[in-house]
């Protein structure tokens, strides 16, 4: 799966390297050996439909959630087997955007970004202060600081999240749906927001989203999810190839299926998934 | 219609009377299973909670939130004491209107202070309160906590490599139990002001009220009370906390409502199940007299 992009990045070092993970959920896999590697600098947009497994994969990654089998080494250090108190250090140096900013809805958005700074680091509170209106001027949020997070709307939830996600300059940014849930301009600038703070704090961003036109907006390489195995991995332009290829010239159905979810096509392979055993002997039989 | 569904093989036949034993029995299995994990669930985040609270009071790097802890008093106690003073006072005035007929009888109305006292002290004052404070506190830090999983918050604290049982845990089972025991004094004078006011209806002296009152209150009966309140508390704040984390985020707004329920409904079971432990030991300690 990694050979369309060893070429091309084998340069830089892979900040995060995921190797045969699987998970399973009572009987059900949600993860069939997941292969994939970041690497620093770089925004990674994973992609998938609903229920493909991409937010149990970010989970893994984030620590949140330890795989069946598998590993996954972030700056070099297995964490699927870390202690807890191993994991917190390695935590300090990444970052989560969650899907709805997921603010302590007890304090306010400048407490919320003071927060790990006030925990983790050995700071003064004027320091502190400063570094939150700083971290808050990135994200366009300074003059809400006092606001309660009741009081904000949806894509001022998650730019705050995204301040306090920052807030201890992290290595790496992980997104959850960032686009989710927000009108197409506030969704813009999410996007824009993720180039700027990739390239200004060089960080690495993976990004999890099944919104098309975001992914292409802010991916380098990109990477599809299916039924919880990775169909593909590529850069960003090996994707728009892909998707502005005509049908007829693809042969394998995983090109096809690759396409019509890169296209937002309503007919294709995966309609055909939908379809349940036969329709007319379940109308007929009843219980 | 035409063709039966093929029917789940059962290794074992369960027909006639067996089946609503069988449906019993794998209800009480059921049951008890669930009391197990509770109470497995409930050891380990106690001793978390310990283990946070110490590392909090005795190392000066790692600090216990002094704000949040009073932010979490306010909440708990301090906006329960109208309740608890409303309740507790209508306790105190039923008591004597219930017992001075018969203790009239055989001459001894006066005595209506002292089982005031003795009943107040040692049972009602801590009882009371924590059943109030199970349905006031409980269910609210149920609520919140079960509302924060939702909001994804707690695992959101957990990758800012911050300890939800320390930070959210640990203040509000220690403000439980601080104002559990202070409300409880609150509800022991509560009690007897309002014993008093119907005695003295009764015509009852007022001073020989307050003598049979002090002569019935010792240091024991005060103290055990105070102990059981701090233990009614721990089990208030620890049966919230255990249910509001324990919230699993698909469950939806349901799975709010349940812990909520399930706070107000276990507090309420542990509460007298731990009256009733406390009683026995401190009376087979001869600790009444």
């Amino acid at each position: 799966m990694l050979t369309n992009t060893t070429e091309k990045t084998q340069t830089k070092p892979a900040v995060i390297q995921i190797r045969g993970l699987t998970k399973s959920f009572a009987d059900q896999q949600v993860l069939g050996g997941i292969d994939l590697d970041v690497f620093q600098g770089e925004i990674m947009v994973i992609m998938g439909g609903s229920g493909c497994g991409k937010s149990t994969l970010l989970r893994h990654l984030v620590g949140s959630i330890r795989p069946d089998d598998g590993s996954v080494k972030m700056f070099g250090q297995e964490i699927t087997t870390m202690a807890e108190h191993q994991l917190n250090e390695v935590r300090k140096r990444f970052g989560i955007l969650f899907q709805s900013g997921a603010l302590i809805n007890s304090l306010s958005v400048g407490e919320n970004v003071a927060l790990p700074l006030r925990e983790h680091t050995a700071l003064d509170a004027n320091t502190i202060e400063i570094m939150v209106k700083i971290k808050l001027e990135l994200v366009g949020l300074r003059a809400h600081a006092d606001k309660m997070p009741a009081q904000l709307s949806g894509g001022m939830k998650k730019r705050a999240g995204l301040a306090r996600a920052i807030a201890l300059d992290p290595q790496i940014l992980f997104y959850d749906e960032p686009g989710a849930g927000l009108d197409p301009v506030t969704g813009a600038q999410i996007d824009r927001l993720i180039i700027d703070l990739t390239r200004k704090l060089n960080v690495t961003s993976v990004v999890v989203t099944h919104q098309m036109d975001s992914a292409f907006n802010i991916a380098d390489r990109m990477c599809m999810l299916d039924k919880g195995v990775i169909l593909k991995t590529g850069t960003r332009q090996e994707f728009e190839t892909l998707r502005d290829t005509a049908l007829e010239e693809l042969s394998t159905e995983q090109d096809k299926l690759i396409r019509q979810f890169l296209r937002g096509d309503a007919e294709g392979p995966l309609a055909k998934r939908k379809v349940h055993g036969d329709y007319e002997k379940d109308l007929l039989q009843t219980k | 219609m035409k063709q039966s569904a093929p029917q789940p093989d059962r290794s074992v036949k369960v027909t006639g009377l067996v089946s609503p034993l069988a449906s019993l029995g794998a209800a009480t299995l059921a049951m008890a299973k669930r009391i197990f994990a509770m109470a497995g669930g409930m050891y380990l985040l106690l001793s978390e909670t310990a283990e946070n609270t110490a590392k909090g009071l005795f190392t000066p790097t790692v600090r216990l939130d002094r704000e949040s802890l009073i932010t979490q008093m306010v909440r708990v106690g301090v906006r329960a004491i109208p309740i608890v003073v409303l309740i507790e006072l209508a306790i105190g005035v039923i008591m004597p209107l219930q017992m001075f007929p018969k203790l009239d009888e055989f001459g001894q109305a006066e005595q209506v202070a002292t089982i005031n006292a003795i009943a107040a002290f040692r049972e009602l004052g801590p009882l009371m309160t924590a059943i109030i404070l199970g349905g006031f506190a409980g269910a609210s830090i149920a609520a919140e906590l079960g509302a924060m999983v939702m909001a994804e918050e707690i695992e959101a604290l957990r990758t800012l490599a911050l300890n939800p049982v320390r930070f959210l845990v640990v203040p509000r089972l220690l403000a439980t139990v601080i104002m559990m025991v202070l409300l409880t004094v609150i509800a022991d004078v509560v009690i007897i002001a309002g014993g008093w006011m119907t005695s003295v209806h009764l015509g009852i002296d007022s001073d020989i009220f307050y003598q049979m009152t002090k002569d019935a209150v010792d240091i024991t009966g005060f103290a055990t009370g105070l102990i059981k309140a701090a233990v009614f508390g721990l089990l208030i704040g620890l049966i919230a906390c255990f249910q509001g984390l324990t919230v699993k985020p698909w469950q939806g707004s349901e799975g709010v409502g349940r812990a909520t329920t399930n706070t107000v409904v276990y507090c309420i079971v542990a509460v007298i199940g731990a009256d009733v432990v406390f009683t026995v030991i401190f009376y087979s300690y001869g600790l009444f007299t």
